[in-house]
């Protein structure tokens, strides 16, 4: 019963915000009004049962919880007219069916480029995901005030800059969807290697994330990198459960137990890749998720088809010429043609702008080496790695890496 | 919705006048204010003088300080305003995107404060 509420309260949350942000072009207004609806709901249905329509159930009652509103607090005024005019309109609005457009409208307002992108990625999860404020100030490790004030400030800005919750003409529209993406792929990485000093994984955001990614894919399902960026989600996501072991120390790729990536997962991200190549070019999102792919229909590490990855990595060095991009493309062609090569261009790499502090290139360095049978080097390749992880779980990991090449073990 | 666009750049930034680019940048300026005015966006604005011009006045218990030069010495300086009207952020953002020193300077946009208007 409770968990069908929940299901139920998971679909309807964004659907019934953005028709209020719509309705009422306040998103403050808005989302109060659709947590009294969800209040009521709770306590009725849990009694009643779920209505045969619930979200137009919900949208009757926040709509009525608005007129409220609207009729103790004269700084609303305006917005009476409004609702009264859609309440009477035959239009969808009053039937309770939201447009695929409201939503977007409102993912793209929370993602707007004139809001700080921590505001961003806060106000997405607050707004479009349903979490409460606390929630979202756990997942990022702030304290529960700093949270609300980041929320406040933001909503603060969109009321007085007059910031738009529509959905843009269909040139600026793959700008806009950029920075919706780019904030869907932040709450995945934030839940997946955490740089706070807590666990590596987070389950809680990154499954956030995949439900946003998917979300997004239902309502723009023509563009390539939606697609795509669903593809990479669900994909790097299926080997959560393979990624630490029982003592929640991390686990490389090669080591996994394969079967325990999630198959269901897998096939939902690759049949999103499938969408994104047949909705065009796809780019950097699509490619990592090629990747992924290659990975996961190999059985085994030492089946992995490195030819296919490497060719993967020289689209996207070619695309976007970033040193992390060439240094995983590295570490793929060492597999392919011998660790001797991809050690020379890792440390070719050294030079480039960011790539000094950069854990992971030393990581990539001590692996190297080890291969190559030069311990001494690795073992100062991981201290100078063990010196730059932020994260104490990977620290911990590198540690017992250097300990194990250091007596030979590896 | 009332905006106003501060437009900022350094002083030796862009073509500098008595050159053939500055003659060029006038049209541009004389283009899009022309544009922006017919499209109905236009409350107004100006260009300023450099800020070698200016004079910054503080008063501090009761006694009014006056010294020369801008209230911050600061690489990039106001150097004009257009104050607009257009329905939102976004239509501003475009109208800023326009102005031909936003290639080398910067376009701040700040919503007017509306007063409630008195009885």
């Amino acid at each position: 019963m409770t968990t069908t509420i929940e299901q139920v309260f998971r679909a309807e949350w964004p659907r019934l915000v953005a028709a209020l942000v719509r309705d009422l072009r306040d998103l403050e207004l808005a989302e109060d009004c659709a947590s009294e609806a969800f209040i009521a709901a709770a306590d009725r249905w849990e009694h009643e049962g779920v209505p045969d329509r619930p979200g137009a159930w919900l949208l009757t009652t926040a709509r009525r919880k608005a007129i409220d509103r609207i009729r103790r607090a004269d700084r609303y005024a305006d917005k009476l007219a409004l609702l009264e005019a859609t309440a009477r309109s035959a239009s969808g609005a009053s039937t309770g069916k939201t447009l695929p457009d409201d939503q977007l409208a409102l993912l793209l307002g929370c993602c707007h480029p004139a809001l700080d992108i921590n505001a961003q990625v806060a106000l997405t999860l607050r707004v479009v995901g349903g979490l409460t404020t606390s929630e979202i100030a756990r997942a990022f490790l702030v304290p529960e005030p700093t949270m609300a004030k980041r929320l406040t400030r933001a909503k603060h800005k969109i009321r007085a800059a007059n910031i738009p919750f529509t959905v843009p003409t269909r040139e600026r529209l793959a700008e806009r969807l950029a920075a919706v993406l780019h904030v869907v792929y932040l709450i995945f990485t934030e839940g997946h290697t955490s740089a706070e000093p807590a666990a590596l994984v987070r389950g809680d955001l990154c499954d956030e994330a995949v439900w946003l990614a998917e979300l997004l894919a239902e309502l723009v399902p023509d563009e390539p990198e939606v697609r795509g960026l669903a593809a990479l989600i669900l994909l790097t996501d299926a080997r959560r459960e393979a990624r630490l072991d029982d003592q929640g120390a991390l686990v490389l790729l090669e080591d996994q137990d394969r079967s325990r990536w999630d198959r269901e997962k897998i096939e939902r991200g690759s049949e999103h890749l499938r969408a994104a190549h047949c909705a065009g070019p796809v780019g950097a999102y699509g490619l990592q998720a090629a990747a992924a792919v290659v990975h996961s229909a190999a059985a085994r590490f030492e089946e992995t088809d490195w030819a296919a990855i490497v060719e993967i990595y020289d689209e996207l060095v070619e695309r976007h010429h970033s040193p992390v991009v060439e240094l995983n493309r590295a570490v793929a062609r060492s597999y392919l043609e011998g660790p001797a090569v991809g050690l020379v261009e890792v440390e070719e790499l050294v030079e480039r702008p960011g790539m000094v502090d950069y854990h992971y290139l030393e990581v990539a360095r001590a692996d190297l080496l080890r291969r190559l049978g030069r311990q001494d080097e690795a073992v100062a390749a991981y201290d100078r790695a063990i010196a730059r992880c932020p994260n104490p779980t990977e620290r911990r990991f590198l540690e017992r890496r250097r300990e194990a090449v250091a007596a030979g073990q590896l | 919705m009332r905006y106003m666009l501060l437009l900022y750049s350094a002083e030796d930034a862009g073509p500098q006048p008595g050159t053939d680019e500055f003659a060029a940048e006038m049209e541009e300026w004389f283009t899009y204010t022309n544009e922006i005015t017919e499209a109905g966006h236009m409350l107004g604005g100006e260009p300023l003088q450099p800020t070698g011009t200016a004079t910054t006045v503080r008063v501090r218990d009761g006694e009014t300080l006056t010294t020369d030069g801008p209230f911050a010495e600061t690489k990039e300086v106001l150097g004009g305003f257009y104050m607009i009207d257009v329905p939102d952020l976004d239509a501003a953002r475009e109208w800023a995107a326009k102005i031909p020193s936003a290639p080398y300077g910067s376009v701040e946009i700040r919503p007017i404060m509306e007063l409630p208007t008195g009885p």
